[in-house]
C-alpha cells in the first residue's frame, strides 16, 4: 500500500512540476496575471505533493515496513530513532527524494515572499523552479525509485551505511548541504527571470541577494561540518583532503560568495549586472556538477556510497542547464545595462573587482585539478589524480590575498580615493598586523606562510573590528545611549552591514585556524602494551587495558587511557574501534580532546583485546577548535543579514541608498 | 567582466578605447601565467594509480613519482612492523610483484590476502617506499581472472578516506 501511494505522489509531483512550468513560462512571456496566479498554485501543489512523498517515506522508515524498496535497502530495527530517520538521505534514492523535499519547501517559501512583487519576474522564476523539480521527480519516478514493492519484504533490513551511523554529524552535515546546494536553484530561476525580463533594477536586487545569502550560510555551514565529520569520524588528524567532493561542495561556495560581493557593487554602482548574473548562474551549474561528481561515482571518495547509474542522466540536466544559462546570457544580457561607472580603482569597489576576480581563479584552479583526472582518464585510460599539493600550492597564496584584500576594502570609501584618505585607512591597520605576527612567531611559528596569514589577519581583523564599531560610536556620539545605539545602529538599520563584519571577523578567525593548525601540527604512531605510555607535547598518555563494549547496534572496543599534562592528572581518553552488524569491517573512532589552543587526537590503527596492545596514531592539532566556533559565528552573521526587514524599514534604507547614489551622483558631475 | 570598464563620457571615448584595450590584454597575460602556473602545478603533483603490472611497465617513470599501489598483501611475505621496526611485504596482483617498505604502525585489518593501496615511490633500491598503508574495506577485492586487468580504481574505492 505504502509503495503505490509513494509512487502515485512522486508521478504527480512530476505532473505539477513539468505542466506548471509550462503554465509559467507562458504567463511570463504573455505577461497574463491569471496565467501567473497558476504557476504559483502549482508551485505550491509540487511542494506539498513532494513533501508528502517525504513524510511517506520517514513514516516508513519508523514503522519499518520492509515491503518499500527503500526501507528494505537501508532500514534495520536495531538502529536508533534518529539513525532511521537519518536513514532517508543515506542512500541515492533516499537521498534524491530529501532533495525533492528541500526544493520543495524552498520553492514553496520563496514563491510566498515573492507573490505580491516582480509581477513579471516571477512567472519566469517558477518555470526555472519548477523545471528543476520536475527533473528530480523524473529521477524518482523512473532511474532512482524509492517506492519499488518489495514481493517478499524480509524480516530486518542492513541498516545505513556504519560509517554514516558513526557520529551524530552525519544527520546534519547532509540536510545543511541540500539546503545549500538546493537552494541555489532559486537564484538561479531569479537571475533566469532577469534575464528573460531584460531587466534587473533595486527592487529585484532584493530577493535575488537574501535567496543567494540564504543557501550560501547553508553550505558555508556544511561545507565545514563535512570537514568537521572527517576530522572527528575518519582518524587521520585532518579536515580537509582536497577530495573531488570536498571540492564539489567548495566550487559553488567560491562563485556564491564572489556574486555575493559584486551584488553589493550592483546595488551601489548600478553596475556589473550581468557579470552578478553570471556567477549566480555559475554556481548553480556548479552545484550540478558537484551533484554529477558525488553521484556517478567517477570519484574515488568516501562519498562512493551514494554512486549509481544515474551519472548521465545527471550530466545531461547538467548540459541543458549549461546550455539554458549560456543561450539566455548571450541573447539578453545587453539588456542589463550598466547605469554606472567605476571611477577609480583606488576605491572600495575596485577592491570588490580584484576580489571577485580571485574568486574566478580560485574556482577555475580546483576546478581545473578536479576534473584534470577525469579528462586525462577519458582520453587516455590512465587512472590519477591530482595530488592535495597542488591544491595548497595554488589555494594558499589566493586565500592569503583575499585576507589581505577583506581588510583594504572595507577600510577604502566608495567612489575614489585621494592620497590622504588612503594612508589614513591603510597605515594604521598594520599595528594589528604586526601584533598577531608577533604573537605567532613567539609560539613558534615559521613557516613563511602562515605568518604572511597571521600579519595579513591582524590587519583585517583592526580593520574589521574597527568598520564594526564605527557606527556605533558615532551613534553614540550623536547622543544616543549605548543600548540604544547597539540596537539602533547595528541590529535594526545597520544590520546588514554589521552581520557582513561578522562574517568576515569570523572568516579572519578561520583563515588563521587553517594556516596555523596545517602548519603546526605535531604527531607520532605508538604501538602501546598495558602499562606502557608515550609522550606528546605536554601530554603523557598511558594504556590501562583494552575493553569490549555492547551497544544495540553496534559493539566496540576501546583503549582505556589515563592523561597526565605537565605531569598532573587530566582524566582518560578512550579511542574506540566500532563493529557494526552488517558489517564485517570495524570502524574507528578517534577521541578528541579540543582546548582553546590546540586539540589533543587519538585514533587507533590496530587493536587487540587478547595481547591488551593498541596501536595509537597520536596527533597535537593547534588551534582547530577555532574552525568550528567561527563558523558557528559565521553562520550567525549569515542569517542575522538574510533575517527579512520590514517593508517600511527596507523602503528607508532604498531610500538613503538612493541618496547615497544620487550624492555621489552630484559629485561625479 | 567589459561593462565595468567601458566609460561613456564622449570626452574620454579615445582614452577609454585605450584603456579597455589595455584592460584586455593585461588580462589575457594574466590568463596565460595562471594557465601556466596551474598546468605546471598539476604536471607536478599528479599521483599515478597502478597496479604491480603497470609499475613493472613504467619503472623508468616509478622512480620519485608518486604512485597509488593497489593489490594484494601476498601470503608468506610479510616481515617486521612490530614495536616499531620497519614492515615489510609484497604487494602483487598475481602477475607482477613489488616489494614494500613502511615504517608506519599497520592498521587494523592488515593481514595477508587483503586488497591494500600503499602510496610512496618506487626507490632506485628496487623497493617501494611507502608513506601511507591503507586496507581495502568491504573486503570484495578478488584475484583478478586470467587476462583481465585488476581494477585498480576500485580497490582504491573501497579504501579511499577510510584508513
Amino acid at each position: 500500500m505504502v509503495p503505490l501511494i509513494g509512487r502515485t505522489l512522486i508521478l504527480l509531483s512530476l505532473l505539477a512540476a513539468a505542466s506548471g512550468a509550462i503554465i509559467a513560462f507562458t504567463a511570463g512571456s504573455r505577461k497574463s496575471v491569471v496565467g501567473a496566479l497558476w504557476a504559483r498554485r502549482f508551485a505550491y501543489t509540487y511542494a506539498i505533493l513532494i513533501s508528502s512523498a517525504n513524510f511517506l517515506m520517514i513514516y516508513a522508515l519508523i514503522a519499518h515496513d520492509f515491503t518499500v524498496g527503500y526501507v528494505a535497502q537501508v532500514g534495520s530495527r536495531a538502529t536508533p530513532l534518529w539513525v532511521t530517520i537519518s536513514s532517508l538521505w543515506s542512500s541515492l534514492e533516499g537521498s534524491i527524494l530529501f532533495w525533492g523535499l528541500v526544493l520543495g519547501i524552498y520553492v514553496f517559501v520563496a514563491t510566498w515572499t515573492c507573490r505580491k512583487h516582480y509581477p513579471e519576474h516571477l512567472p519566469y522564476a517558477i518555470a526555472v523552479w519548477l523545471a528543476c523539480g520536475a527533473f528530480f521527480s523524473f529521477l524518482l519516478a523512473g532511474p532512482a525509485q524509492p517506492f519499488h514493492t518489495v514481493l517478499n519484504p524480509p524480516m530486518d533490513g542492513p541498516g545505513p551505511n556504519p560509517l554514516l551511523q558513526n557520529h551524530v554529524l552525519m544527520v546534519l552535515h547532509p540536510p545543511f548541504l541540500y539546503l545549500g546546494y538546493v537552494g541555489m536553484t532559486i537564484p538561479f530561476g531569479l537571475a533566469s527571470a532577469a534575464l528573460l525580463v531584460g531587466r534587473l533594477g533595486h527592487e529585484f536586487l532584493r530577493p535575488l541577494r537574501t535567496w543567494l545569502l540564504l543557501p550560501w550560510t547553508f553550505l558555508t555551514v556544511a561545507i565545514v561540518m563535512g570537514g568537521w565529520w572527517a576530522y572527528e569520524v575518519l582518524g587521520w588528524g585532518g579536515y580537509w583532503a582536497w577530495d573531488p567532493v570536498e571540492n564539489a561542495s567548495f566550487l559553488p561556495w567560491l562563485t556564491a560568495t564572489a556574486a555575493l560581493h559584486s551584488a553589493l557593487v550592483m546595488e551601489r554602482r548600478s553596475i556589473l549586472k550581468g557579470w552578478t548574473v553570471t556567477l549566480v548562474m555559475a554556481s548553480f551549474l556548479l552545484t550540478v556538477l558537484g551533484t554529477f561528481m558525488t553521484r556517478s561515482g567517477v570519484f574515488n571518495s568516501v562519498h562512493s556510497f551514494t554512486q549509481s547509474s544515474i551519472g548521465p542522466t545527471i550530466l545531461a540536466f547538467l548540459a541543458v542547464s549549461l546550455v539554458w544559462s549560456v543561450l539566455i546570457l548571450a541573447m539578453r544580457v545587453d539588456h542589463l545595462s550598466a547605469e554606472g561607472q567605476i571611477d577609480s580603482g583606488k576605491s572600495r569597489e575596485g577592491a570588490f573587482l580584484a576580489n571577485n576576480l580571485l574568486f574566478v581563479l580560485f574556482t577555475f584552479t580546483v576546478l581545473i585539478g578536479t576534473v584534470f583526472p577525469l579528462v586525462v582518464e577519458a582520453v587516455k585510460g590512465v587512472q590519477m589524480s591530482v595530488g592535495s599539493p597542488y591544491f595548497n600550492r595554488m589555494s594558499v597564496p589566493i586565500g592569503v590575498a583575499l585576507l589581505f584584500l577583506m581588510g583594504v576594502g572595507p577600510a577604502l570609501p566608495w567612489g575614489r580615493a585621494t592620497k590622504q584618505q588612503m594612508i589614513k585607512a591603510l597605515v594604521p591597520p598594520i599595528i594589528g598586523g604586526v601584533i598577531l605576527l608577533a604573537i605567532g612567531f613567539a609560539v613558534g611559528a615559521r613557516n613563511a606562510w602562515t605568518l604572511l596569514a597571521l600579519f595579513f589577519g591582524g590587519y583585517t581583523a583592526q580593520v574589521t573590528l574597527r568598520e564594526m564599531w564605527l557606527p556605533l560610536v558615532q551613534r553614540m556620539k550623536g547622543g544616543a545611549g549605548i543600548g540604544q545605539a547597539l540596537v539602533e545602529g547595528q541590529l535594526v538599520r545597520g544590520r546588514r552591514r554589521f552581520a557582513a563584519y561578522v562574517v568576515h571577523a569570523a572568516v579572519v578567525v578561520i583563515i588563521v585556524s587553517i594556516a596555523v593548525s596545517s602548519t603546526m601540527q605535531q604527531s607520532t604512531e605508538v604501538q602501546l602494551m598495558k602499562g606502557q605510555s608515550a609522550k606528546i607535547g605536554p601530554y603523557e598518555l598511558t594504556l590501562q587495558g583494552v575493553e569490549t563494549v555492547s551497544e544495540a547496534h553496534r559493539e566496540g572496543v576501546l583503549a582505556r587511557l589515563s592523561v597526565t599534562k605537565n605531569g598532573k592528572p587530566s582524566g582518560e581518553m578512550l579511542p574506540r574501534m566500532n563493529y557494526y552488524a552488517m558489517s564485517k569491517d570495524p570502524i574507528g573512532t578517534p577521541e578528541v580532546r579540543t582546548t582553546l589552543t590546540h586539540d589533543l587526537y587519538l585514533s587507533i590503527m590496530n587493536i587487540d583485546e587478547r595481547s591488551q596492545s593498541v596501536g595509537l596514531h597520536l596527533i597535537i592539532n593547534p588551534m582547530v577548535g577555532w574552525i568550528w566556533i567561527a563558523t558557528g559565528v559565521m553562520a550567525l552573521g549569515g542569517f542575522m543579514a538574510t533575517w527579512p526587514t520590514k517593508s517600511r524599514r527596507n523602503e528607508a534604507i532604498l531610500r538613503d541608498a538612493a541618496q547615497a547614489r544620487g550624492g555621489e551622483a552630484v559629485v561625479e558631475s | 567582466m567589459s561593462e565595468p570598464v567601458m566609460n561613456e563620457a564622449p570626452v574620454s571615448r579615445k582614452n577609454a578605447s585605450r584603456n579597455k584595450w589595455a584592460a584586455v590584454g593585461a588580462l589575457g597575460v594574466a590568463l596565460v601565467a595562471f594557465l601556466l602556473i596551474t598546468v605546471s602545478g598539476i604536471g607536478d603533483n599528479l599521483v599515478y594509480y597502478w597496479t604491480p603490472s603497470d609499475l613493472e611497465a613504467n619503472r623508468d617513470k616509478a622512480v620519485g613519482a608518486t604512485i597509488r599501489l593497489g593489490g594484494m598483501v601476498k601470503p608468506g611475505s610479510i616481515v617486521g612492523g612490530k614495536n616499531g621496526s620497519t614492515l615489510e611485504f609484497d604487494v602483487t596482483d598475481y602477475k607482477s610483484t613489488v616489494h614494500v617498505k613502511s615504517n608506519g604502525v599497520p592498521p587494523q585489518m592488515f593481514r595477508e590476502e587483503i586488497g591494500v593501496v600503499v602510496e610512496g615511490t618506487m626507490t632506485d633500491a628496487g623497493h617501494f617506499e611507502c608513506n601511507r598503508l591503507m586496507v581495502s574495506h568491504g573486503n570484495e577485492y578478488r584475484a583478478p581472472k586470467e587476462g583481465e586487468h585488476p581494477d585498480v580504481k576500485e580497490l582504491i574505492q573501497s579504501t579511499e578516506g577510510l584508513e
